[in-house]
């Protein structure tokens, strides 16, 4: 308690002698009946300084969402329950007032922004109706008054056009887009704070350059709080005043962006800035935080990092460490954080084997020219009339023994191209060969091979398992259907796997939703890799992951490469984590590649702007970093794929764009030279230096 | 959304050919026809006469030839005669249909009010006595039939405590006042209406069940509206659209329910038309009607999109 006081004196920001117009005390809730319940959030304490930015971190289940929606009244009781605390916003407490009452607080004083900006908006309401009930609402306008300052809200927040746009429905705007009218929505009635609930998880890493730059600038302009909440330590970083680390309920860390960075004292935060991808860093292994994320039914009476601390002990098992000062608005809850200056930080384990070979120099997969459109049909005839272009035009090499990584924003054509190359999408023009044969129109005995040679990973680890298979069942699925040795060699084979893929042989009677999101994808893996294939897809591995996780499941499948001599094409949007596990990288934007390269001379030296701005856009965990270093912020979203600009596709966001890019599809050139590779560039500008 | 309204009627051209020969096929394959069904009442007859009033009728034709003659006629936008009393249909159908439609419109409407109000009430206090007693009552509206449902309301309302009268569209030998139809209305309209009112609350439940756990409802309530407006203006709104489907596949069994209704409650529309007809044999009204309830089934499949597109702005036909 005592060192949060101190903290809420530190704050630049705040006038003097101004109280906090937040604060938080010793606030627990839990969730379902008691006896069973879900310890949610647990004893949690913070002030928010008049105009301050704090931000929440914590991995799915740290309960920092819980902690925000139970100030304003949001979460379901029951199975909800706050058990204790108090939540005072200049001196009420929100957690004592009758929900009539909250009711004018929220919204008015205190507004949120949430994750998903498409479902979080109605869609059957307009955008303006939207905007407008609010202010209706709290401040008792007319609607013609109401609208009046909706459209200078969306005006702040760049939705251009505001007057035509008001009567438009949800539906009718990009994610993007969305994620302002929803700034927008909350800051109508100008709030003193305003509480931002991972608002950019759902975005592209450049629409979400775009939304954090908004923000900072709203803040600024409207001088309120804000509570960001994130799992991403590397995005806050850049642009908040303090930070609460959360795990399993407990904030358990909390300092000054700076001093979290440079003088971390808790274990936890140490493994999750050790875990979070470095665009720089030479090492190219990730370091995870061993272990599956936190039991929360488990009474908070003791330091629930416990079994993933490398420094746990005995102490550490029975009783729950108190948040203690650090000194200067830093505190933290470890028992031995006195000692954390001195003892040794965790190190990269050692790859399983040895590094994989070098690549030979023969492609296990050759696709040219690859076209994925697909018809758009209208009118009483249903006749064509156009096509989104997926894929439009796309030419690659998978070496043996590579990996490539596909990456780019929604909607670029990376998966398409991915289910393409595994039959599951019919070319429209275009060959893929795969060990030098074309598998279109293969049938029967021939598909089989195919089918046991490639295999694919997906994203949602628990949609792609079927519920009602045990884990054991689900590995060696694909084994029993194509008649693959004798029911014992096939539960051998599965021991096997399971172990390849870091699994207890105890899992193997499981089910899908006993497991944690890493056991899950662990089990995707297994599965993929049962018949012995030569070639993984992996679409989006591990977005659908926590951080900590991440590195797991990166170290996993780079180990797996080493051992097995795989190959894969990697699908994947986090340009960071691509680092650590692709030998090449290729660049996708709206169906076509615009820079393809190793990958030391993609993130070395950019040539592409795309590419650059891409790089650019992601955030690098080192709050100094956010001054000197130059960040590109893309304008506009991703065009329609149905109707893509002329010439560059790219021209309309491009800052470098020229009359020539207007009229003039750029062509591949290579930049490569002997020691860095084949370095291909589509941009009539490329490597120019004008950025 | 024109050319879609377009694509949709061409398509329904083909459908309604179907019915017909379906419709005809039916009518033809039951056993006897209008002569023979009209032998027990007039006196016993010679094997020619029999055969005359068949020649009439143009029952002695070849059974292509009887489908040709009906469908000419009817794409003639001639519906043909009664073979009982000779009398047109189109002008049978014309006095009796009005009935049926109120008697269905009522009903529906009932329906779907009390319905979706009390699935919507179901749904904001799921899990407390409310919902389970609604939810029970539910149950057992939807497991009784509708003839078991008016020969019920029958008993209790009409024989039992004569509080409304049990048959016919208004009190014989009075004038026709509108208060007095309104008054036979109850209870028929009542029989059809209870089944369709549990099931329109069942779904509408569902709905505002599936509505209320939507983000934009949590995004609402963090605006600080009234919890009449988040429920009505956010809520109600989104879970109304999938009752516009079950609103659209209710209207095919109401047209089986007010044949049993109007029965039971002499009421004097199509449906007891219909059952007259099968009686006598009479094929080109059963036939008639069986095409008329058709269109109108077809029809209000075309509403149904149509009111989706109307209730849903994401909806775009082309
Ligand atoms: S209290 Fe013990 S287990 Fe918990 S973080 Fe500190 S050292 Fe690790
Ligand atoms: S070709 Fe022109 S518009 Fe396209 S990326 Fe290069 S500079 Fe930009």
């Amino acid at each position: 308690m005592t060192g949060l006081d101190v903290l809420a004196g530190r704050k630049p920001t705040a006038a003097p002698g101004q109280g906090p117009v937040l604060d938080v005390q010793g606030l627990s809730v839990e969730f379902g009946p008691k006896g069973r319940s879900v310890y949610a959030v647990n004893d949690v304490s913070f002030q928010l300084a008049e105009g301050e930015s704090l931000a929440i971190v914590g991995e799915s289940g740290s309960g920092k969402s819980v902690t925000v929606q139970t100030l304003m009244g949001l979460i379901r009781k029951p199975p909800g329950r706050v058990t204790a605390g108090r939540a005072l916003y200049r001196g009420h407490d929100l957690l004592a007032v009758p929900d009539s009452e909250l009711r004018h607080i929220r919204g008015r004083d205190i507004a949120m922004i949430f994750q998903d900006p498409m479902s979080s908006l109605n869609p059957v309401l307009t955008v303006g109706l939207q905007l407008t009930e609010a202010l209706c609402e709290h401040q008792g306008l007319s609607q013609a008054q109401a609208e009046r300052q909706a459209l200078d809200m969306l005006d702040l927040v760049g939705i251009a056009n505001a007057p035509q746009r008001m009567r438009a429905f949800p539906h009718q705007f990009s994610g993007g887009q969305l994620q302002r009218i929803g700034i927008a929505m909350a800051l109508v009635c100008k709030p003193s704070i305003l509480i931002a609930d991972e608002p950019t998880t759902a975005l592209d890493v450049t629409i979400q350059a775009q939304i954090v730059e908004l923000v900072a600038r709203l803040q600024k302009q409207l001088g309120m709080a804000i509570i960001w909440i994130s799992h991403d330590l590397s995005l806050v970083a850049g642009f908040v005043d303090r930070v609460a680390v959360m795990y399993a309920g407990s904030i358990v860390e909390c300092a000054p962006v700076d001093e979290l960075f440079s003088a971390t004292t808790h274990p936890y935060t140490i493994g999750l800035l050790n875990s979070i991808p470095s665009l720089t860093a030479a090492n190219t292994r990730l370091v995870p935080i061993k272990g599956a994320p936190p039991n929360v039914t488990l009474a908070p009476t003791f330091c629930a990092f416990a079994p993933r601390c490398g420094y746990a002990e005995a102490r550490c098992r029975e009783a729950k460490p108190p948040l203690e000062t650090v000194g200067g608005g830093h505190t933290t809850a470890c028992w031995r954080w006195r000692q954390m200056e001195h003892l040794p930080r965790p190190q990269a384990a050692a790859p399983g084997m040895t590094r994989a070979a070098a690549p030979k120099q023969e492609p296990l997969l050759v696709v040219s020219d690859l076209k994925v459109h697909f018809p758009i049909r209208r009118g009483v005839l249903r006749r064509q009339v156009g096509a989104v272009h997926a894929v439009d035009g796309v030419s690659f090499e998978v070496l043996r023994g590579e990996t490539l990584a596909l990456v780019g924003e929604s909607g670029c054509g990376k998966s398409t191209t991915g289910r393409a190359v595994l039959g599951l999408e019919r070319p429209s023009a275009g060959s893929i060969l795969f060990e030098g044969r074309d598998y279109a129109g293969a049938t029967g005995e021939q598909l089989k091979q195919r089918q046991r040679a490639m295999q694919m990973v997906f994203q949602n680890p628990f949609g792609s398992l079927n519920p009602r298979m045990t884990v054991g069942r689900i590995i060696g699925e694909g084994l029993r259907a194509q008649k693959i040795g004798t029911r014992a060699t096939r539960d051998a084979r599965v021991s096997e796997l399971l172990a390849l893929v870091g699994l207890r042989e105890a899992l193997r009677n499981r089910y899908p939703f006993e497991l944690s999101g890493g056991q899950r994808q662990r089990v995707g893996i297994a599965r993929a890799l049962a018949a012995n294939p030569k070639f993984i897809i992996a679409d989006e591995p591990i977005s659908a992951l926590d951080v900590s996780i991440q590195a797991q499941i990166v170290n996993l499948l780079d180990d797996l490469k080493a051992r097995l001599g795989l190959t894969y094409l990697f699908i994947g949007h986090d340009l960071s984590m691509i680092r650590y596990l692709s030998d090449r990288v290729a660049v996708m934007y709206l169906g076509r590649i615009v820079e393809i390269g190793t990958t030391v001379a993609v993130f070395g030296s950019p040539l592409h702007p795309y590419t650059r701005a891409l790089l650019s856009a992601i955030p690098v965990p080192d709050p100094k970093a956010g001054g000197t270093r130059r960040r590109i912020v893309l304008g506009g979203a991703v065009p329609d794929p149905s109707k893509p600009p002329p010439g560059c596709h790219f021209h309309p966001r491009c800052p470098m764009a020229s009359d020539i890019c207007t009229k003039v599809e750029p062509q591949v050139r290579d930049f490569g030279s002997p020691v860095s590779g084949q370095h291909l560039v589509a941009c009539h500008h490329a490597g120019e230096a004008t950025l | 959304m024109l050319s879609y309204l377009l694509r949709k009627l061409l398509l329904s051209i083909p459908v309604l050919f179907g019915v017909t020969v379906i419709v005809f096929a039916i009518a033809h394959a039951m056993p006897g026809d209008a002569v023979l069904a009209m032998i027990t009442a007039e006196a016993p007859s010679s094997e020619a006469l029999i055969a005359m009033r068949r020649g009439e009728l143009g029952l002695d034709q070849p059974l292509y030839i009887q489908y040709l003659n009906w469908i000419g006629q009817i794409l003639h936008g001639n519906l043909g005669r009664s073979f009982v009393n000779g009398r047109s249909v189109g002008e049978i159908i014309g006095e009796r249909l009005p009935m049926t439609l109120e008697l269905m419109g009522v009903a529906l409407l009932v329906a779907f009010i009390i319905g979706t109000t009390l699935g919507v009430i179901s749904a904001l206090r799921q899990y407390r006595l409310t919902d389970y007693s609604l939810t029970l009552g539910g149950f057992v509206g939807v497991s009784i039939p509708d003839f078991f449902m008016g020969l019920l309301l029958v008993y209790v309302f009409a024989l039992e405590l004569r509080w409304l009268p049990s048959s016919g569209i208004s009190t014989a030998g009075d004038n026709f006042s509108l208060l007095d139809n309104l008054r036979h209305l109850i209870l028929p309209a009542a029989a059809l209406a209870l089944f369709r009112a549990a099931i329109f609350m069942r779904y509408a439940r569902a709905g505002m069940l599936d509505v209320l756990n939507q983000d934009y409802m949590r995004t609402a309530k963090a605006k600080g509206l009234r919890p009449s407006t988040i429920t009505l203006r956010h809520g109600l709104r989104n879970a109304l659209i999938p009752l516009v489907t079950v609103f659209g596949l209710a209207l095919p069994t109401l047209f089986g329910g007010s044949v049993v209704i109007e029965t039971i409650f002499q009421w004097p529309g199509i449906g007891l038309m219909f059952i007259d007809a099968v009686v006598n044999r009479d094929s080109p009204v059963i036939m008639d009607y069986v095409l008329i309830t058709a269109i109108i089934v077809m029809l209000a499949n075309l509403a149904t999109d149509l009111a989706y597109s109307v209730l849903d702005p994401r909806v775009n036909y082309d």
